[in-house]
C-alpha cells in the first residue's frame, strides 16, 4: 500500500500528523522547514528530528515527491515537462524563460470540463483534480526550481473547479513556513467560476487572471460554456465587491480570432464591460488546435485593438507565444493520448 | 480586509422526492421566484455549505422547481440530498443563468441528467420545431420517457449504449450523428451534459459543417 505524502500538507495538516504519532509539537515545524525550504525527498534527510521520530513518520509517510517523467524543449528555450500523478495519469508543466524572469506554468487538474471551443486541454475531458501534492510537486521537482521567479496557474484545468488544493498550495507557498514567495509571484487563472473566484479573491493575495475573449454574452457563449451560468457581466460585478489594493492585479486575457472577436465593436464592448476596474488586459495570439473552426487574427489587428484599448486607458500588451513547437503555448497543453478510452460512455 | 460576499441562500421546503431509478432523484421544493426554462439554481442543504448548481428541472408554468440528479458517491451534497424527505428545509439561490432556447429550429442533445433544461422548456411549453436526441448507458436513466414521447413524438430519439428494446436505437448518439448524412447546418444546437459529451458532439458536429456559432453547450461540472 502506498504511503501518504508529506509534501503538499499544509502546516496545521502537519501539526496534525505529529499530534497522532504523539510526537512533540514542534516537529511539525522542522518537517515544513525540511519540505518547503530544503526540498528533501526522503524522510530520512530530515536529518534533525530523532531517529525515532523518523521511523514513525517513515512507517505512515513519504515525502512524496516525484520527478518530471520526460521533457521537450522549443527553439525559444520553453521547456515542456511531463508529470505522472499519483493514479497513473498525466499533467504538463510549461517553464518559460526570459532574460529577467523565469515562470513555471503548472496544472490544476488532469484534463479540464469547461469545453471551451479553443481548448486543446477541453479535447481530453476531465479526468481528475490535483491533489495538493501534485500541484506543487511541479514546482518542487522542476529541475530548474531554484531559478523561477514566478509562477502561472495557467496549465491544465480550471483553478476554480479545484479550489481546496489551489488554495492549499498558495498558503504553502506564501506561508512564512513555506517557500516564504510573495503572492504578487503568482498568478492564478480562471474563466469565471464566480463563487470559487470569491473564495480566491477572498483567502489569497495573488494575482487574478480571467479569460474573457469576448464581451458579448451570446458570442462568449459558443466559445466558452461557463457562460450560460456564469456570464462575463456577473463575473465583473462580483469583482467590484472587492478592493483590488495598489499591489495585487487583475488582467484580462483575450485570444484574437479573426473575424470573431477584433473588431472595433469589441473594443467598444470591452470598453463598456470594464468600465470601473483598475484592470490590464493581455491579448494572446491564437495557437490553432487541430479540427478548430476558429484562426487566430491576424498581428496588425491586434496592434490594432491593442492600440484603441491602451488609447482609451487601459494598459494592453500582446503576449508573446512562447513553445508554439513543442505544444507548451497557452491552450496547447494535453495529454489525451495518454489516456485510455473510457468504453462504458453514454453517449 | 475583505468579507465573504457569497450569495444568500434561502430557506425552502421540500415538497417531493422520487427515487427514478438507481441513483437519480427528481426533488421538488417549493417556488419561491419565477425562472425562465433552461435555468440553473444553486442548492445546499446548509446556508453556509458551498452550494452546488443544479439546472431547473420543471416547467415555469408550475407551483414547484424540481431537479434531477444523480448520487456521486463520496460527494458532500447528492448522497444527504438524495434522503431529504417532504417537509425538510434546503437553501436555493435565485435562478439564475442563460441557457435559454432560442425560438428556432432545433436540435436539443443531452445525456444522463442533461436531459433537466430540456424538461424544463418542453413542459413550459417551447417544445416547436425541437428533436431532442438523449444518450443513456441503460434503458432506465431515460428520464421521463413517456412524457417526452407524448411530447415529441418521433422528434425523441433514445440512444441506449449497453441495452436495447423497440423503442430506443442501439449504440452511441454520437454514432448516429458521425453517420448522419446531412444534418441542419441553420439550426441552432442545444447540448447539455458531461463535458466529454459536449465536445465530442461539438467536434462532430462543426466537422458536419455546423458553423460554431450555432452550438451553444452546457457543461456540468
Amino acid at each position: 500500500m502506498s504511503k501518504e505524502a508529506l509534501y503538499g500538507k499544509t502546516l496545521s495538516e502537519l501539526k496534525a500528523c505529529v499530534k497522532e504519532l504523539g510526537l512533540p509539537a514542534f516537529t511539525s515545524k522542522q518537517i515544513a522547514d525540511w519540505l518547503y525550504k530544503k526540498h528533501v525527498t526522503t524522510i530520512d534527510d530530515m536529518t534533525n528530528l530523532s531517529k525515532k521520530a523518523r521511523l514513525m513518520l517513515n512507517e505512515q509517510f513519504e515525502v512524496g515527491l516525484v520527478p518530471p517523467q520526460s521533457f521537450q524543449e522549443s527553439v525559444d528555450g520553453t521547456k515542456k515537462y511531463l508529470f505522472q500523478t499519483n493514479n497513473h495519469q498525466f499533467i504538463e508543466a510549461a517553464y518559460l524563460p526570459e532574460d529577467n524572469r523565469n515562470t513555471l506554468c503548472i496544472s490544476s487538474q488532469v484534463g479540464c470540463k469547461m469545453g471551451c471551443l479553443f481548448c486543446m486541454t477541453a479535447r481530453q475531458g476531465f479526468q481528475k483534480n490535483l491533489t495538493t501534492n501534485e500541484i506543487l510537486n511541479q514546482i518542487a521537482s522542476l529541475p530548474e526550481r531554484e531559478t523561477l521567479s514566478n509562477v502561472v496557474y495557467m496549465g491544465m484545468g480550471e483553478p476554480m473547479d479545484n479550489i481546496d488544493n489551489v488554495l492549499k498550495s498558495l498558503e504553502i507557498i506564501t506561508s512564512e513556513w513555506g517557500y516564504a514567495w510573495s503572492p504578487r509571484r503568482i498568478n492564478v487563472s480562471t474563466i469565471g467560476v464566480i463563487p470559487a473566484m470569491r473564495r480566491f479573491i477572498e483567502e489569497s493575495e495573488a494575482h487574478l487572471a480571467i479569460s474573457l475573449h469576448s464581451p458579448f454574452n451570446e458570442e462568449r457563449k459558443q466559445l466558452m460554456p461557463i457562460e450560460n451560468v456564469y456570464t462575463a457581466e456577473k463575473m465583473i460585478e462580483a469583482l467590484k465587491d472587492y478592493d483590488f489594493g495598489r499591489q495585487r492585479r487583475i488582467s484580462f486575457e483575450y485570444i484574437m480570432f479573426k473575424g470573431v472577436n477584433d473588431s472595433a465593436q469589441h473594443v467598444k464592448g470591452l470598453l463598456q464591460l470594464l468600465d470601473g476596474i483598475k484592470c490590464r488586459v493581455n491579448l494572446i495570439h491564437f495557437h490553432p488546435i487541430p479540427n478548430s473552426p476558429l484562426e487566430g487574427s491576424d498581428y496588425k489587428t491586434m496592434e490594432y485593438f491593442r492600440d484603441k484599448l491602451s488609447q482609451k486607458g487601459i494598459t494592453t500588451t500582446i503576449r508573446k507565444s512562447r513553445g508554439e513547437d513543442i505544444y507548451a503555448a497557452c491552450g496547447l497543453l494535453s495529454t489525451k493520448k495518454l489516456i485510455q478510452e473510457d468504453t462504458d460512455k453514454d453517449f | 480586509m475583505n468579507q465573504h460576499k457569497r450569495k444568500k441562500l434561502k430557506p425552502v421546503n421540500v415538497i417531493d422526492n422520487r427515487l427514478l431509478t438507481s441513483g437519480v432523484h427528481y426533488i421538488s421544493i417549493e417556488k419561491n421566484c419565477e425562472f425562465k426554462a433552461g435555468q440553473v439554481i444553486a442548492i445546499a442543504l446548509n446556508p453556509n455549505d458551498e452550494p452546488r448548481l443544479y439546472s431547473i428541472a420543471s416547467g415555469t408554468n408550475k407551483k414547484y422547481i424540481s431537479i434531477l440528479f444523480d448520487i456521486k458517491p463520496g460527494g458532500e451534497l447528492t448522497p444527504p440530498l438524495s434522503k431529504v424527505k417532504s417537509g425538510d428545509t434546503v437553501f436555493i439561490s435565485e435562478p439564475f443563468g442563460k441557457f435559454l432556447c432560442a425560438d428556432k429550429p432545433a436540435t436539443w442533445i443531452a445525456t444522463g441528467t442533461g436531459i433537466a433544461p430540456f424538461l424544463s422548456i418542453i413542459e413550459s411549453g417551447q417544445n416547436k420545431n425541437i428533436k431532442l436526441l438523449h444518450g443513456a448507458r441503460t434503458l432506465d436513466k431515460f428520464f421521463f420517457q413517456e412524457y417526452l414521447y407524448e411530447q415529441l413524438g418521433d422528434y425523441y430519439l433514445r440512444f441506449c449504449t449497453t441495452e436495447s428494446n423497440e423503442r430506443t436505437i442501439d449504440g452511441r448518439l454520437t454514432d448516429y450523428l458521425k453517420n448522419s448524412k446531412k444534418l441542419p447546418t441553420n439550426n441552432k444546437y442545444y447540448l447539455c451534459g458531461s463535458s466529454q459529451m459536449v465536445i465530442d458532439v461539438r467536434e462532430i458536429l462543426i466537422s458536419k459543417g455546423i458553423p460554431f456559432d450555432n452550438i451553444i453547450a452546457e457543461i456540468y461540472f
